[in-house]
């Protein structure tokens, strides 16, 4: 399938069929991706900490306690290259537009985590982000209006996805009509992009080139918009320099969009084949915050990557340095150790300690506002359609692999 | 009853806020404290042990 504007392949990425999860796991493998619970059941009942030399090789915890634990390792633990699949070394390209770019905080390690956190923490403080609310709900009920008289409607494409890149675009104060070059610049870095290191290179780079024009822009005429702020912010007396601000410009595009898109879809797709659960919401609005915590444990979709810097013994294996590990934090939301009857998607669970957002120092800095969304999206939909389920036959598809959420929703109402 | 946070476990998810913000406040950075000397009074119990039982750092703790 050739479907961007560029003319790059965003097919899946092909795998070859997994026999041993515990030894040979693939984060990409079509099972993995639909239904990844019984194969986290499994390891953890027998591996819990697995392994593959797929995709340039990586270890998988599966469990609440080691997951928290790992997550919590710095610095033995970097973070320096969140992403399993890397270019080819000889891949210059993406080595000169990302090694002194990226996109801090997620991809520093203190120091440099520390300030570059600090600098955005700010615009999505609880408070900071109540601010976006009225926005978020006129964008929802816009969008509900385009096609509330048809019937039916792909929840993923024309609604979840819609949502993220322009409260995003709202935040950061550029073009919100960009929307849908935002999401093919997205897809194509944490979609085909995590297997197709060549296509996320690509859009690296025109996400970058897109910026350093914002940022040109904003120094000649500075707005009271976040791209603003950032370049007026100054560390250690210094002003931030100009990639650093389009590397936390590019995080907060790319991991702003992709993660919360996927959660407000997998909250319908939960919906849409749940009766029970949507009629209790639609009874009751008041559990609705509640309710999104519990479908954040149930289908937190962000898998990101560290890398070992010593030799390190771990729960009777061993990480040499260069070994990915895997933030499993969707598979630690399941654990039966750590949740009262896991697998069970209980919207009115009380004791939620889950760790969708990730925990320690890296704990996902746009948590408010991913919430906010998920809120005023899941709670305009449930208003404006109280009953629908998926359409017969619907063929729905998930993304999977370090970002799990539906891409294809067919729902009819 | 008393709420404490631990600022040093604390890493702003604001769990804590969301579910007792009688209780709890936060600052420009989204890190939580008590508000005032974390004294619980009996109606705001619930939100209390809520707050405790959601924090994922394991940063809330209740002192009877």
């Amino acid at each position: 399938m050739t479907d961007t504007s560029d003319g790059l392949d965003f097919a899946a990425a092909t795998t070859e069929p997994v026999e041993d999860w515990a030894t040979d796991y693939d984060i990409f493998d079509p099972d993995y991706i639909a239904d990844p619970f019984p194969i986290w059941d499994d390891l953890r009942g027998g591996c819990p900490v697995a392994h593959t030399d797929r995709w340039q090789g990586s270890w998988l915890p599966t469990k609440y306690d080691d997951v928290v634990a790992l997550a919590r390792m710095v610095p033995e633990l970097s973070s320096t290259d969140p992403i399993v699949v890397k270019p080819p070394s000889d891949d210059t390209a993406d080595a000169n537009a990302y090694s002194t770019v990226n996109a801090p905080p997620i991809s520093s390690d203190p120091p440099v985590h520390t300030w570059s956190r600090r600098l955005i923490l700010p615009a999505f403080s609880p408070k900071a982000t109540e601010a976006h609310e009225p926005f978020t709900r006129q964008l929802c009920q816009d969008l509900i209006a385009q096609f509330i008289d048809r019937g039916e409607v792909d929840a993923a494409g024309e609604y979840a996805q819609q949502i993220p890149p322009r409260v995003i675009a709202h935040l950061l104060g550029v073009d919100p009509e960009r929307a849908d070059d935002f999401v093919e610049w997205v897809n194509g870095v944490l979609g085909a992009g995590l297997s197709r290191p060549e296509v996320r290179t690509h859009y690296r780079g025109k996400i970058r080139e897109f910026f350093m024009a914002e940022i040109a822009d904003r120094k000649a005429n500075p707005k009271d918009d976040l791209i603003s702020e950032l370049l007026a912010a100054e560390i250690d007396g210094e002003p931030v320099p100009d990639l650093h601000v389009a590397g936390t410009c590019n995080l907060l595009l790319v991991a702003g969009i992709d993660t919360t898109w996927s959660s407000i879809g997998a909250a319908l797709w939960h919906l849409a084949t749940h009766s029970d659960d949507r009629q209790l919401l639609v009874d009751d609005p008041s559990k609705l915050d509640n309710a999104i915590e519990e479908l954040l444990r149930a289908y937190a979709p962000v898998t990101m990557a560290r890398v070992v810097q010593e030799q390190t013994e771990f729960q009777g294996v061993t990480f040499e340095p260069g070994d990915k590990i895997l933030m499993n934090f969707p598979g630690a939301n399941r654990d039966p150790e750590a949740f009262e009857n896991a697998d069970v998607v209980d919207l009115e669970r009380q004791r939620n300690r889950h760790v969708a957002f990730g925990v320690g120092i890296h704990r996902c800095a746009g948590s408010n506002l991913a919430r906010l969304e998920m809120q005023v999206a899941i709670g305009e939909f449930l208003k404006a359609i109280p009953e629908f389920h998926l359409a017969e036959g619907a063929n729905v598809t998930w993304a999977g692999g370090q970002v799990r959420g539906p891409r294809k929703l067919p729902i009819v109402f | 009853m008393r709420i404490i946070v631990d600022t040093d476990k604390c890493e702003g998810h604001n769990r804590c806020y969301s579910l007792a913000p009688d209780l709890i406040d936060v600052d420009d950075y989204g890190y939580a404290s008590a508000i005032g000397d974390g004294n619980v009074p009996p109606e705001l119990a619930d939100a209390a042990r809520l707050a405790v039982d959601n924090c994922p750092e394991y940063a809330i703790s209740i002192e009877e």
